[in-house]
Formats: structure tokens, C-alpha cells, sequence
């Protein structure tokens, strides 16, 4: 084990009030069973899973509910033992705001466990493990929400994991206190993790605003020399994947490459510590810590079933689930208002605040751009925003473009330092938006504009040939023809000739 | 306005802040030159500040956008202060008064207003007054000795409301930049000018005083993060460089380094007029190519030039150039290489 402190300082950043400290002086929580579990059937990045339990059916605790379609697809597991209680459209938490097939689950409160299976991971082959992790509905828990075992699955290029401890967004402190009171599980998890993908080392990244954290994990990787930490700086982005691996190696992510194309791959402590759990004790993935803060009573973090209200823990915390509330899931960067609080915990609710007015109304007015760059000194791309924002909202997208609009990351740091209080980000979805629509009815037009020249061509081709066979025809028929008439006319004249003859004959016979 | 997206918190930074703040540190300066060479500045920057308002106020009314938001900023209050500040101190009252209607009207509101004028509005407000009246703005103050007596106040009211001829040439003498030009122009070597003239070694001192006040207000603009150090570290380091390399050739004829940074606008030039935003570049290798660009011009000018000070038209000049600098130098975008 050691503790690496040379890091590698991207542009920018920002260090912002992170608001930590309020949620994590509580242990982590559980609330009692709630009257039922919503389980949408998309949690994930992919395929929506495909429902294998009748309605009315009653389930035990990890017992599949609805199975992955397909290799990039999660499954979804019953979180208690119940009864299937109905399938349908439902608001989950999403930015849209639109509803969607959910499972609603009604406990039996008997909270009865289906056989668990764990696996011997030592005995069996890596392939082996990692096709029934597809099976574990597992998906990485930092709030990106991709298929676990797709991450793992690699042709031995992985080299290095990197796991990913920086929960730099302000509020949120899941990780943090995951880390505290699950240390152990997590470094087992650790191990576990680079047996699967057959990498040699790990590295721990992880900001210095969780000394707790830092000393759990360092005291038990000791004498472990394949883990090691790396303590980085609190500042946000850290904790974004491409940030964080130049962070810690100094290595800069490629536009459009991925990072096991560098023999690194990242998983977020969360996620790893989901794989321990299906492994170790042969449990699903069904259950996750959320952290609950911003203005409730007493902000705290909870280890919640999927599916729990999430107006349940607004309550437990001493906050008023009203409709009136504001409620922001993620952290304050780049999360996103909820349609509402009644709306169940999934398996991208890291964080939900409770939020202050003042995040919500803005009233200080939005002034012209004047140039003053702080935005592309904050920025962690090294973009320029202040030409993005220029070109975007002049609508001059493909100017925003060769600027590279397609590199910004959405973190939203340009936003929190501006002095005019320009909502730079909005600009930026909207120049993407607008550039990625047109594209698509670029493409639409193109497709339908080839589908037209072929038509024309075949048309074109089929009137040449239809005239190519009238002409063949035309020239076969018309020789025939005249062979026949010509044919006809000598049968004539010799029948003719012919019968003179005989007539000829018949008169010398007279 | 309500936040529907991400982020929804917001670092207390302002517009009307970074004015103030830029204001504030302009003040040691005032305050020196206020001591050296009389009320004449103050009633320059009082007069200044309330055309600048007015004419910012109407301005807004005309161009319906809301007056309250938009005086708030203070961005008008900061182009009054510059040109107040650039002006001769002993220059009558329509002179500030034209030269700001000037800066706020015609440079800063007809180029689109706060965040569009490509120019530096000051500047354009004092080359404008420079153009067209150059008797009045060649003509600086000698410092006095009782700034603040009575008799010196009644004096500066004097020469504001009525303007020199009143008064009498008595008060006024050349500029050092000014002086020796003139004075080498003539066939003078600097070793002579400067120890025959005693009159000008106080004036020598005083402005360089002033100069080291600005410098004071600089740093704390650069302490607070109000500006980057690439525009003034660069521009002041590449005037020494010039006036060195020239010096080092040359003493008889150029002038030392100390010299040139501590006289003329040089430190208001470094810190408050090369550090506008809104017509500067923002890149921080284009900040650096257009303070070292302003430098050299401004040292062109003064030594080689027709005016005695090359602030304004250097500054002028390379705000035309600001939109090729920033496109030619882009950084490098994480992940591209």
C-alpha cells in the first residue's frame, strides 16, 4: 500500500461551499418497510428489462422480477418479499418528467430472502463470473447507470482499475459514508474487481476533503501492494472520469477513445461494493445509499430498497414532502429537478436536496457576456465559453463546433463563476441539441434523397429495359413475320405453279 | 428567473463587484494625485462620474433596457474614472464633460453597450479630446505646495469653470515624457536634461509616486483574481525590455527603464486600461501577445511618435486586432493532443 501525492492538475475547476458536512455527522440509515416498492423497469443505460413474473405473483426477496434483454440491459430484483401488485406507467425520476413502466411491488413485511447463491470466484473462470454478474442487475451506482458487466468484460488490456472516491459534487456524501462503515466490503470488492477484469493494480482516487475515509481504507490496504491511494484535491470536477484518471496518472483521455484503450478502467466505490455483495453473499443488487440533505431537519444518509418513496426519506428527514418542494437529484452541478417527490429511489438516486429557494429563483439578472474569461479559467476542458456562448446563442453552431461544443462535459463550472450570470450551460444543451437534430434530419434527408435517385434510376432503368424488349421484340416479330409472308407468298406462287401444272397435265389427259 | 437546469448554485460573483472593486483600487492613485497636484482631478473624476451616469441613464431609456440593472454595473462609473484620470487635471469643464459623452454615447452604447464596444471607451474618449484639442491636453500641471489650502482649492475651481487663459500659464509645465522629447529634439543628451533641470526632478517624483499607487491598486486587483497576471506582468516586462535594450545602446538618447514604467500612464495602463475585458483578448497567450504588442507600440510612440504618450492610439490599435489574437490562439482542449 502506499499514499501517491504527486497529482496531475487539470485547467480549472472550481472550489465551491461543498455543503458536506451537514450529512455526514449521522451513521447511515434505514427507515422501515414502506407500504410498496416502484421499481421502473428502465434504471439503466439500455434495453428496458423484459418482465418475467405474472401480476399477483408473489416474489421473495431477490427474486427476479424482470430480466436484462440483451447484453447492454439490466436486470431488476424484488428488494423484499411480496406480491406483485401491477404494472404501469408511472413518474419516475427523470428530467423529462414522463412516466414509465414501473413494477409495483407490496411487501409482505416477512422481508423473506430467496436462496442465495454466492460464488466461489477463485474456482471458477473470470468469463464464467462475469456472465452471471449480467444476471446481477448491477450497474455502475456513481449515477451514470451502465451495465456493470459490460465494464468488466475486456480482452486483458485492462491494466490498471481505477476506483473512482472522489465525490466531488457538492452535498453528496453516499460514497463518503459508504466508505467509512463499509471500508472492508469495499477493499475485498477491490480485489475482487481486478480479478475480473485481470488487471494488476488499483488505484483508490479520492479528494481530501474525506480524511475518515482515507484512514478506514488505508489502514486495511496496508500491506496490499497492488492498492494503492491517491489523494486528490477537492475540486470540482474531480470526480468525472477523464478528469480524475489525468488526476491520478497524468494521462489525457482521447476525444472519442475509452480508457481501457489506455489499460485502465474505472469503477465508482458504490458499484464495487454492489459486486462484493453478489459475490460474497450472493445478493442482487437491491438496495443503495442515497444521501438526503439541502432544507430538511436533519440530512442524513440512508441504505434504501429500490423503489422506496423517495417522499418517505423527504419525511424521515425531517423535510416536508409538498408538493410545492423543489427537489434536485445529483449534486447542485449537474443534477436535475425532479417532476416531484413522489417519484421511487433507483439505482441513479446517489442524492436528492431538498432545495433552498434561492437555487431554485435566481434573481440576480443576467447581464451581457463582458469577456472577462473567468469561465475559461474555470473551465476543466480547457474550452473557451465565452466564444461558445457567443456562437450558441447567435446560432451559429457549426462556429461552436470547430470549437469544440462537443467536448464540454456539462459540469457546469462556467455557470457558477460567472459574474453576468449567464446560464452557459443552457446554451450549450441548446447549440447541441439544435446541432444534433439537424444532423439527424440532415441524415433523414439524405437517406430519403438516395432513396429517391434510386427510385428515379430504377424507373430509368425499367423504362430502358421495357424498351430495349419492345425493340428486341418489335425486331424479332417483324423478321418473323416477313419470313412467314414472304414464306406464305412462295407456298402461294409454288401451290399456284403447282396446280397450273396439273391443270396442264389434266388438258393433254383430255 | 427559476432555474430549471443544472447548476443551480452560483458563486457570489458580480459584475457591479468586479467595478467596484476596480474602482477602489484606483483610489491610492487619486489620492497622491490629489495631494500633488491639486483638487483639479477631483472635480475632473466628480464631473466625469456624473455625465458618465446621465448620459449611461438616457442611453438605457433610449435603448429600453432597464436603466436600474444597467447604472448598477457600474461599467460606466470605471470608463468615467479612466478618462477623468487620463485627462490633464487643469482642463476645463466641457472638456471632461465632451470627452465623456464621447466614451459613454458614442464608443461604448453605439458599439451595442456593456460587453460589445470593441474598443476601450476611455481611450476612444481621450484620443478623441487629444485630437481635438491638443493645446488644452498637452497642458499639464506643475505640482503645488499646499494642494489642499484654501486658496489652492479656489485656484483649481478657477481653472475648471473658467479654463487656463484666466488663470495664467503659471501653473502648468511639460510632462517628463513631454519635457524630454522636447528637450532631445533639440539636441540635449539625457545626462544633461536631467541634472540642469532641477524643477523636473520633483516632478519626477511626485509622478512617480502616483505611479507606485496605481502599481499598489494593481496588485490588489491581481491579489483579489479581478484580473490575470498576463496582462500587466507582460506589458510592463516588455516595456522594460525595449526601453532597456534601447537604454543599453544608447544612453545619451533613450531613456532608463525606471523611467519609462513610472512615468506617463504606464502603471494605469498595466492594471486598469490594457485589463478592460470587454475589448481585450481572452485568451491567456493572446492577453500575453497583446499586452507585449501595446508595449512596444506605446514605446514607439512615445520615443519615436509625434505624441509625447502612445497609451491610447497603442491600446486602440491592438483592440482592432483583439479578434484575430484570440482565434490564432486557442488553447489546447483537454484530450486533443
Amino acid at each position: 500500500m502506499n499514499i501517491i501525492d504527486t497529482i496531475f492538475k487539470f485547467n480549472g475547476g472550481i472550489k465551491a461551499d461543498t455543503k458536506k458536512s451537514v450529512s455526514t455527522v449521522r451513521p447511515i440509515k434505514k427507515i422501515k418497510m414502506p407500504k410498496q416498492l416502484i421499481l421502473p423497469l428502465r434504471q439503466h443505460v439500455g434495453k428496458v428489462a423484459k418482465l418475467k413474473v405474472n401480476i399477483g405473483e408473489k416474489v421473495l426477496k431477490g427474486q427476479l422480477l424482470a430480466e436484462a434483454d440483451g447484453n447492454v440491459s439490466a436486470a431488476i430484483h424484488a428488494p423484499t418479499s411480496g406480491t406483485v401488485a401491477s404494472l404501469e406507467k408511472q413518474l419516475i425520476p427523470h428530467p423529462s418528467g414522463l412516466p414509465d413502466y414501473c413494477v409495483t411491488l407490496i411487501p409482505d413485511g416477512k422481508d423473506t430472502w430467496i436462496e442465495k447463491k454466492p460464488i466461489n470466484w477463485k474456482k471458477i473462470d473470470r468469463k464464467e463470473t462475469i456472465k452471471k454478474i449480467s444476471e446481477s442487475g448491477i450497474v455502475g451506482l456513481g449515477g451514470a447507470t451502465f451495465p456493470t458487466h459490460l465494464k468488466l468484460n475486456n480482452n486483458n488490456e485492462v491494466k490498471t482499475l481505477i476506483v473512482n472516491a472522489a465525490e466531488c459534487e457538492p452535498y453528496i456524501t453516499c460514497d463518503d459514508m459508504l466508505m467509512r462503515e463499509k471500508s472492508a466490503e469495499l477493499v475485498e470488492g477491490i480485489r475482487l474487481a481486478l480479478h475480473l477484469l485481470g488487471a494488476q493494480n488499483a488505484i483508490i482516487g479520492i479528494e481530501d476533503n474525506k480524511p475518515e475515509a482515507i484512514e478506514k481504507l488505508a489502514l486495511l490496504i496496508k500491506n496490499d501492494a497492488n492498492i494503492s491511494i491517491k489523494i486528490v484535491p477537492t475540486i470540482y470536477p474531480s470526480g468525472d472520469a477523464k478528469r480524475l484518471i489525468y488526476l491520478i496518472t497524468g494521462i489525457q483521455i482521447a476525444k472519442g477513445k475509452r480508457s481501457t484503450e489506455y489499460g485502465m478502467q474505472m469503477f465508482n466505490v458504490a458499484t464495487i461494493v454492489a459486486l462484493y455483495k453478489f459475490i460474497h453473499c450472493g445478493e442482487p443488487s437491491i438496495t443503495r445509499i442515497i444521501t438526503i440533505t439541502g432544507k430538511v431537519r436533519t440530512p442524513n444518509n440512508y441504505e434504501v430498497l429500490f423503489g422506496t418513496p423517495l417522499s418517505d426519506l423527504i419525511i424521515d428527514a425531517g423535510g416536508k414532502a409538498s408538493k410545492n418542494g423543489s427537489f434536485i437529484m445529483g449534486g447542485p452541478m449537474m443534477g436535475y429537478k425532479l417532476p416531484s417527490v413522489n417519484v421511487p429511489v433507483t439505482k441513479a438516486m446517489n442524492c436528492v436536496i431538498d432545495a433552498e429557494p434561492e437555487m431554485i429563483e435566481n434573481n440576480n439578472p443576467v447581464l451581457p457576456c463582458i469577456r472577462c474569461a473567468k469561465c475559461a479559467e474555470a473551465c476543466p476542458v480547457n474550452l473557451q465559453p465565452q466564444e461558445l456562448f457567443w456562437f450558441s446563442q447567435s446560432n451559429q453552431f457549426e462556429k461552436a463546433e470547430n470549437y469544440n461544443l462537443f467536448d464540454c462535459i456539462e459540469c457546469g463550472c462556467c455557470s457558477y463563476v460567472c459574474p453576468s450570470n449567464i446560464p452557459l450551460v443552457q446554451y450549450y444543451r441548446y447549440a447541441k441539441s439544435e446541432i444534433i437534430s439537424d444532423r439527424y434530419a440532415k441524415e433523414e434527408a439524405d437517406i430519403a434523397r438516395e432513396r429517391n435517385d434510386f427510385r428515379l434510376e430504377r424507373l430509368q432503368r425499367e423504362k430502358e429495359e421495357r424498351a430495349k424488349k419492345i425493340a428486341e421484340r418489335k425486331a424479332n416479330t417483324s423478321s418473323d413475320e416477313k419470313s412467314k409472308v414472304i414464306d406464305e407468298k412462295r407456298k402461294a406462287i409454288t401451290e399456284a405453279l403447282e396446280r397450273v401444272k396439273q391443270e396442264g397435265v389434266s388438258e393433254k389427259n383430255d | 428567473m427559476i432555474n430549471q437546469q443544472s447548476p443551480f448554485i452560483q458563486k457570489a460573483a458580480s459584475v457591479t463587484n468586479i467595478m467596484l472593486m476596480v474602482i477602489l483600487a484606483l483610489v491610492p492613485g487619486l489620492i497622491f494625485y490629489v495631494y500633488f497636484f491639486g483638487v483639479g482631478v477631483l472635480l475632473n473624476v466628480f464631473v466625469a462620474s456624473l455625465t458618465a451616469l446621465i448620459a449611461e441613464y438616457f442611453v438605457l431609456k433610449m435603448r429600453k433596457l432597464p436603466p436600474k440593472v444597467y447604472l448598477s454595473d457600474g461599467s460606466a462609473l470605471v470608463a468615467a474614472w479612466l478618462l477623468a484620470l487620463s485627462i490633464p487635471s487643469i482642463a476645463p469643464w466641457w472638456i471632461i464633460v465632451v470627452g465623456t459623452l464621447f466614451t459613454i454615447v458614442i464608443a461604448k452604447h453605439f458599439y451595442g453597450g456593456l460587453g460589445s464596444n470593441i474598443f476601450n471607451p476611455a481611450m476612444i474618449g481621450y484620443a478623441v479630446l487629444l485630437i481635438s484639442f491638443p493645446a488644452i491636453m498637452t497642458k499639464w500641471p506643475s505640482p503645488i505646495e499646499n494642494s489642499l489650502s484654501i486658496e489652492s482649492i479656489r485656484q483649481a475651481l478657477q481653472v475648471f469653470f473658467y479654463g487656463l487663459t484666466q488663470v495664467g500659464d503659471g501653473l502648468t509645465s511639460a510632462t517628463p515624457l513631454d519635457y524630454i522629447k522636447t528637450e532631445l529634439l533639440q539636441g540635449q543628451i539625457l545626462p544633461d536634461i536631467t541634472i540642469r533641470n532641477f524643477g523636473l526632478a520633483t516632478i519626477l517624483t511626485s509622478n512617480q509616486i502616483i505611479s507606485l499607487a496605481y502599481l499598489l491598486g494593481g496588485i490588489v486587483l491581481l491579489h483579489k483574481k479581478i484580473i490575470s497576471w498576463h496582462l500587466p506582468i507582460t506589458y510592463l516586462l516588455s516595456l522594460a525590455f525595449i526601453s532597456g535594450l534601447f537604454h543599453l545602446i544608447d544612453p545619451n538618447n533613450y531613456s532608463t527603464i525606471s523611467f519609462h514604467l513610472l512615468n506617463g500612464g504606464t502603471m494605469l495602463c498595466a492594471f486598469f486600461i490594457i485589463t478592460d475585458p470587454v475589448s481585450g483578448p481572452t485568451t491567456p497567450k493572446g492577453k500575453i501577445w497583446f499586452a507585449f504588442m501595446v508595449a512596444i507600440l506605446v514605446y514607439v510612440i512615445r520615443v519615436f511618435g509625434g505624441y509625447p504618450e502612445g497609451i491610447a492610439f497603442a491600446v486602440i490599435f491592438m483592440n482592432i486586432c483583439v479578434p484575430l489574437i484570440d482565434n490564432l490562439t486557442q488553447p489546447k482542449v483537454f484530450g486533443h493532443g
